[in-house]
């Protein structure tokens, strides 16, 4: 298995948006690509696969890619609007790159069984793209891109038209394929939440240029420059100094005085990380269970009028809590006063150390 | 078709031929200039027994085939290059836009010219008037294909040529099918005043000679007969329109 592995380097990428992207991708790896949109990721995408023209270097494995075409590069690609061939069935679609390939009848039957199995894709065989939901059709372009056994895969925010709650599922299902596979992937998304569960590594991304290159932890907890600190929106740390395990996926974490639960298992939490929005701010009482809720004062409000900042002293800590402007207005927040906050439990992530 | 249906057509239809048959019985026109239906009908068997009706509508029937054939064979590769090739259409569209609003029948007397009076005369001139329109609709079809399905076919390994048979024609093949339709009524018009100018055969020459004889049911007849083929034309076109698309299409 080991052999097939891909690794990817990109030296100096120029183009009509890329500024020079240098980059390296290991063997294996999930790269996600962080950005706006217009920051040029789809852009690097379409250079890895050569799908669009470029100055500067594509190597996979050491080996120069700038005069092979996109048809020998042995990639799947996964497009932002899936691309689906609307006038084939399900099955033709995963079969069209077996038979582009020339792959022999017997052994395209076979990968179809196989990958159909895999996918979870059987039922559907003879259906066309039309009559699929969204879901159906991104399994399926899915199925398409990894039937021909590319050694890199590349997709393009493809899990934007699925609704939220199939999307989580899909992810963690995706992920796993990947990992089966060892396939060396890019994966392009301007959802921090995805690219943060997603990533080995990412890059962020914004101008087509690269603002900062690291694991999901580092990008988060060590911002390179005000673009990357603003993109992810400045999210709460809280360190802690000690944790407790509560079983079943959860611990308690001492948070300089503060008792935080959090879904975690493994390492010793050193932080809790929250973006600003999961914070909920109440002057009441709040229904419901009584996890991380804490009480605090109001020390600042900011922001204009769709969305304000309200900074929340809670024990020793300072806690932002972005709220829409209209529940702002509605709850008459008031600096000195005191309020309820909820750390919604989900939204919660956590550094290692 | 949209906005039709049987029982409505037929009473509609009746009630045309009632009246029609109503009203040059009652002879406020000169029967000789205004016949009744059902003498037209009349008419219409005994041209059919004498042969003269299948002789004529063959001979019409095989130009305007030819015709389409010939001109989509000419058709189909260029337009194919235009919508495919950029330069081909930055090449091709300059010639098409000075050549296309030339209408069809004026290329006559220059062919008359050129080929004389013969059988191939008619074939051309049609495969000359279809042959502009075709272009620019199957170039129009090509273009409408999805860029991505073109891209996401190249990173699968295709070909360029496979892409062309697989993926381009099919999806391109609603819009060029439509297309054809229009350019079989095209066909027809053209092929009609053709015959009825220069060719002594065929539809519209019979047309013609019935008219100079002043033998008006013998030119219903050939009326009528018009708009049954073009309307069985165009019914059997959008039907194949149906077969070929409808599996993938209006889900």
């Amino acid at each position: 298995m080991e052999e097939f592995l891909i690794d990817i380097e990109l030296r100096n990428i120029r183009n009509y948006i890329l500024k020079g992207i240098d980059l390296n991708i290991q063997k294996g790896e999930l790269f996600v690509l962080l950005g706006p949109t217009g920051a040029g990721k789809t852009t690097l995408l379409n250079v890895v696969a050569g799908l669009i023209p470029y100055e500067g270097e594509v190597f996979f494995n050491g080996k120069s890619m700038n005069h092979t075409s996109p048809k020998d590069r042995k990639i799947g690609y996964v497009f932002q609007k899936l691309a689906l061939f609307p006038h084939l069935t399900v099955k033709s679609n995963i079969a069209y790159g077996l038979r582009s390939q020339k792959w022999a009848p017997a052994r395209i039957e076979k990968r179809l069984n196989e990958i159909m199995e895999m996918i979870d894709l059987s039922h559907l065989a003879d259906r066309y793209p039309g009559n699929l939901s969204g879901g159906e059709k991104q399994k399926v372009a899915l199925a398409r891109a990894i039937a021909p056994c590319p050694q890199i895969l590349l997709l393009d925010e493809p899990f934007q038209n699925i609704d939220l709650r199939s999307t989580k599922l899909i992810r963690l299902e995706f992920k796993r394929l990947q990992r089966d596979l060892k396939i060396t992937t890019l994966f392009v998304t301007h959802q921090l939440p995805e690219a943060e569960e997603m990533a080995d590594r990412l890059a962020v991304l914004n101008h087509g240029r690269i603002e900062q290159i690291g694991t999901p932890k580092e990008v988060l907890f060590q911002p390179q420059n005000d673009f990357v600190s603003s993109f992810i929106g400045s999210p709460n740390i809280l360190p802690c100094r000690s944790s407790v395990a509560l079983g079943s996926g959860l611990i308690e974490a001492d948070c300089d005085g503060i008792k935080v639960i959090v879904p975690h298992e493994g390492e010793k939490v050193k932080n809790i990380i929250i973006p600003a929005k999961d914070v909920f701010v109440s002057s009441e009482s709040p229904p419901g269970p009584h996890i991380n809720r804490f009480r605090g004062q109001v020390i600042a409000l900011q922001g204009n009028g769709a969305l304000k900042v309200i900074k929340v002293k809670v024990g020793k800590h300072l806690v932002d809590a972005e709220v829409p402007g209209g529940m702002a207005s509605s709850h008459h927040f008031k600096i000195g006063q005191e309020v309820y906050v909820v750390l919604k439990l989900g939204k919660i992530m956590v550094s290692e150390g | 078709m949209k906005g039709m249906d049987l029982k409505w057509s037929t009473i509609s239809i009746l009630v045309f031929f009632l009246l029609w048959e109503l009203i040059a019985r009652s002879h406020v026109f000169p029967s000789i200039l205004f016949p009744p239906p059902s003498e037209v009908l009349a008419t219409g068997f005994d041209l059919l027994r004498r042969g003269i009706l299948l002789k004529s509508v063959g001979d019409s029937l095989l130009r305007v085939f030819a015709g389409i054939l010939l001109g989509l064979a000419l058709a189909i590769p260029v337009g194919l290059l235009m919508g495919w090739v950029e330069i081909f259409e930055k090449l091709f569209s300059p010639i098409i836009s000075l050549l296309f609003p030339i209408p069809g029948i004026a290329w006559l007397p220059l062919l008359i010219v050129w080929v004389g009076l013969r059988q191939g005369l008619p074939i051309l001139l049609i495969s000359i008037v279809v042959f502009f329109p075709v272009i620019l609709n199957i170039a129009t079809g090509v273009k409408s294909v999805d860029r991505e399905n073109i891209l996401a076919a190249r990173t699968l390994g295709s070909s360029e040529l496979r892409i062309l048979v697989s993926i381009i024609i099919p999806l391109s093949l609603p819009i060029i099918l439509t297309g054809i339709r229009i350019e079989v009524a095209l066909a027809w018009r053209v092929l009609v005043a053709a015959e009825m100018i220069a060719i002594p055969t065929g539809i519209g020459a019979l047309m013609s000679r019935s008219e100079s004889l002043l033998q008006i049911k013998a030119v219903m007849v050939c009326l009528g007969l018009l708009s049954i083929i073009g309307l069985i034309m165009d019914l059997s076109l959008r039907y194949v329109e149906r077969r070929v698309t409808a599996k993938w299409r209006n889900f």
